[in-house]
């Protein structure tokens, strides 16, 4: 059935992707396996910490986003973008600027003769937070715009307080959206490396990914490079699955399409109000401390910079292209394999992948020469689990309101995609763009390997100019990144938002 | 017709009698600021041939995708190894001694056949002049001063400073980390993170290079960065070059190791790479003024290779506490 070729298709392509660099890899290896306990300890805890802290945290913010309406709310929305989309090592310079150690909190505290040191697994946490909470927002915020206006009214018109709606409408609504966004969260942060090391301290923040890496440069022992990727893979899918368990869907049926704000005063006004004020705060400043870093070096910039951002935006686009075409299939599928296979590139260790890929093409092709293909479909995979949680929800609620209606009516093909899905989705579509394309500007993890002949990629110049002890331009180029990866965000994001509700 | 025929297959055909060079070296090398550009430069002008730097990342990467690549490898020529992964790297039998020993000026004897050195520098903790300087590890334990380092496992200065600490203090290295667990403000994977941290003003040191004060010097204008010297001695870092086995052109491949060895290459490496050039060549005035340690120390490759795992495991020991 045809139907059902083009899900399967995507799914095998996305898992050969996925695990065939892995096979790749074991299959080259010549020593044993190996494991490092005490590294997948802290990777575990750290990521089970951050998941946790990112979705309770998100849920307030989330509900406020959703039930008050105010000027720069759109912004706002569009603000939650950044974080997730900074390049590591400029996230958490913005971090340092603010909670590090001669940061601005530490600068107040110090008048005071205070300090609070950053570094350890609180760090990583706060780190991690930081940069995975917005994401968390806006999954959730899904949610509560997916709550028809029709039940919203219902409720209203029956009396129900803010307590009763909670219980009634928002909590079946966060038991079915939860689930999958502390997986989604759990799993980003369980191939943390940069970011763990950096900001836990020292050796004791260790994770499975950093053990990789050590591997693959240091040992070249591709045996326990292999079975380190394996177990994050397990762990990845263990989260997953146990995700799917506990998701119990929502079930609201179809409105038309309009959202009632649903706006308690009193002190819940004034509680919402602090909440978007705390959650700016923390987002904005941190960005504000890399744009006003990067200012400085941006007049700086070597002409080299305008190559390598045409061709990491180039890559950007059709990374998004393929992510789209590839999560809309899988997300519209009623299949659960389809979940697993789209979150499972998640948990795959860009190092690994990168020479997996390495060693299955350098018999067939010189390696420079396929540098910004494989580097476009591996993009493309990794912003795959992204695009897929986005999509998933809303495809879902569409297939279950529509399918049969359009099933009945004949509406296949091209037809059902302009008629009916591409209207629906319209908005979950734009903001899934949106971050594939910012992900897929952002990445260096697989192309360095294989060494790209005509000119680095803007992710790769920020590496040349600080390796060329040139900080402020580094710190530019770096602005420039995030402006280019922001721009694209924001307008496909916007262009999905435009006309729908959210 | 015909002309624009003959035109359209010129450049190809003149580009097909020319033999091309494959180097491979780290990415900082090639960048716009380090000598790759100038040194393709000047070689390209006297060997008639076309250089093509590959760069797969650092020194580190660098020797693991020649370990991938195996013997059907087609690069000609390796730039940039770490001394501290000769060893590794005399194991794959993937390189061929180049016949003699290079006349090389370094603060101790070189007497390698396949890999040639061609810069060097001291391992050194970079600070800001008017912050109180130690002048040894046990100085730097005793003093209030952050410092942010690089991990032995995943950068080459990271490892070069566990075999800095294990060859000036051998068994005492241990309880010398300990001390210095509080002084250690962060571990960062790479040299550049650390160095971001430094210059942002996160951390009062950071592991680098004593040379490194002459980048702040000369491109900056700021002579306000400097590299105490340690009195135990500062711990050697020596980049190499070789030859691949495999290299189908090894003539050319030969002449260029001696190029990179030449007055034209030397005198580059000081403001590219902000090294010491391996041979005795005239320097800018900002590297001639630079202090230097009185003791250099250096564990021969073979010795490093077998010191290093129990090393990092006694830094990650000490650190993790």
């Amino acid at each position: 059935m045809a139907g059902r070729a083009v899900p399967l298709t995507v799914g095998l392509a996305v898992l050969l992707l996925t695990f065939g660099p892995l096979a790749m890899v074991a299959a080259h290896a010549q020593g044993g396996w190996g494991a490092d306990g005490p590294a997948l300890r802290f990777t575990v805890l750290q990521a089970a910490l951050s998941a946790v802290i990112s979705v309770a945290l998100a849920v307030p913010v989330a509900r406020a986003l959703a039930r008050r309406h105010f000027r720069g709310r759109g912004a706002l929305i569009a603000l939650l973008g950044a974080p997730f989309l900074l390049p590591v090592i400029v996230a958490v310079l913005g971090l340092l600027a603010v909670f590090g150690r001669a940061g601005l909190v530490n600068q107040a505290l110090g008048t005071v003769g205070l300090s609070i040191p950053i570094y350890g697994l609180h760090g990583v946490v706060l780190a991690h937070v930081f940069l995975n909470m917005p994401l968390a927002v806006r999954l959730i915020l899904q949610g509560w715009q997916a709550i028809p206006a029709e039940r919203m009214r219902l409720a209203l018109s029956l009396g129900l307080g803010p307590r009763d709606i909670a219980r009634h409408l928002e909590r079946p609504m966060l038991k079915a959206v939860l689930p999958g966004t502390l997986a989604v969260i759990f799993a980003i942060c369980l191939t943390s490396f940069a970011v763990a090391l950096t900001l836990g301290g020292g050796p004791r923040a260790t994770t499975v990914e950093l053990a990789i890496y050590q591997s693959l440069r240091f040992q070249f022992d591709l045996g326990r490079a292999a079975s380190l990727a394996a177990l994050q893979f397990l762990l990845c899918a263990a989260a997953v699955l146990l995700a799917g368990r506990f998701a119990a869907p929502s079930g609201f049926g179809r409105g038309l399409d309009r959202v009632i704000p649903f706006a308690p005063a009193g002190w819940r006004r004034s509680a919402d109000a602090a909440v978007l004020t705390l959650a700016t705060l923390f987002l904005a400043v941190p960005l504000a401390m890399v744009a006003w870093r990067g200012l400085a070096g941006l007049g700086d910039l070597p002409p080299s910079v305008w190559g390598a951002a045409a061709r990491s935006v180039g890559l950007a686009l059709g990374a998004t292209a393929l992510t789209l075409g590839a999560a809309l299939t899988l997300a519209l599928s009623p299949a659960r394999w389809a979940g697993v296979v789209a979150t499972l590139p998640l948990a795959a260790s860009s190092l690994v992948m990168g020479t997996g890929l390495f060693l299955a093409l350098w018999p067939l092709l010189p390696p420079e020469r396929v540098a910004l293909p494989v580097t476009l479909v591996v993009n493309a995979t990794l912003a795959l689990p992204f695009a897929f949680r986005i999509l998933h929800p809303a495809a879902q609620t569409l297939r279950q309101d529509y399918g049969r209606l359009a099933d009945s009516l004949g509406l296949r093909g091209m037809a059902r995609l302009r008629w009916l899905v591409l209207p629906r989705l319209r908005a979950p579509l734009g903001f899934a763009a949106g971050v594939s394309a910012a992900l897929s500007m952002g990445d260096l993890g697989v192309i360095a390997l294989f060494a790209a002949p005509d000119g680095p990629t803007l992710p790769l110049l920020v590496q040349q100019l600080m390796g060329a002890y040139r900080m402020e331009q580094a710190a530019g180029a770096a602005l420039l990144l995030v402006v280019l990866s922001f721009a694209l965000f924001f307008i496909f994001d916007w262009g999905g938002r435009r006309g729908s509700d959210l | 017709m015909r002309l624009l025929l003959l035109t359209a297959f010129l450049p190809a055909a003149a580009f097909a009698q020319t033999p091309t060079l494959q180097v491979m070296t780290y990415d900082s090398f090639v960048g716009e600021w380090g000598p790759g550009p100038r040194i393709e430069q000047a070689f390209e002008a006297e060997c008639a041939c076309n250089l093509v730097f590959t760069a797969p990342g650092d020194a580190a990467a660098m020797l693991a995708r020649l370990k991938l690549e195996g013997a059907r490898g087609r690069t000609d020529v390796v730039v940039g190894l770490d001394a501290n992964l000769l060893a590794e790297a005399q194991a794959t039998d993937l390189f061929v001694p180049h016949g003699t020993v290079p006349a090389v000026d370094l603060p101790v004897d070189w007497t390698d056949t396949t890999f040639l050195p061609f810069d060097w520098g001291w391992f050194g903790f970079v600070m800001n002049a008017d912050m109180p300087q130690p002048h040894s590890f046990q100085e730097l334990a005793d003093s209030d001063l952050k410092v942010v380092i690089q991990d032995p496992r995943s950068s080459t200065p990271g490892l070069g400073l566990v075999m800095w600490m294990k060859a000036a203090h051998g068994d005492g290295a241990g309880t010398l980390w300990e001390g210095l667990a509080d002084n250690i403000l962060t571990v960062t994977p790479g040299w550049s993170e650390a160095y971001g941290l430094f210059t942002a003003g996160e951390a009062d040191a950071v592991l680098s290079y004593t040379t490194s004060p002459a980048y702040h010097l000369l491109e900056e204008g700021d002579s306000g960065k400097v590299a105490p010297i340690f009195r135990e001695g500062h711990y050697l870092q020596v980049e190499v070059a070789a030859r691949l086995a495999a290299s189908a052109q090894p003539e050319l491949a030969d002449r260029f190791l001696a190029f990179l060895l030449s007055d034209n290459a030397q005198r580059t490496i000081a403001t590219t790479n902000w090294m010491y050039p391996a041979r005795d060549v005239p320097l800018p005035e900002a590297f001639a003024g630079l202090p230097r340690p009185d003791k250099t120390l250096f564990l021969p490759p073979a010795d490093a290779a077998a010191a290093r795992d129990a090393a990092i495991a006694e830094w990650q020991a000490a650190l993790s506490r």
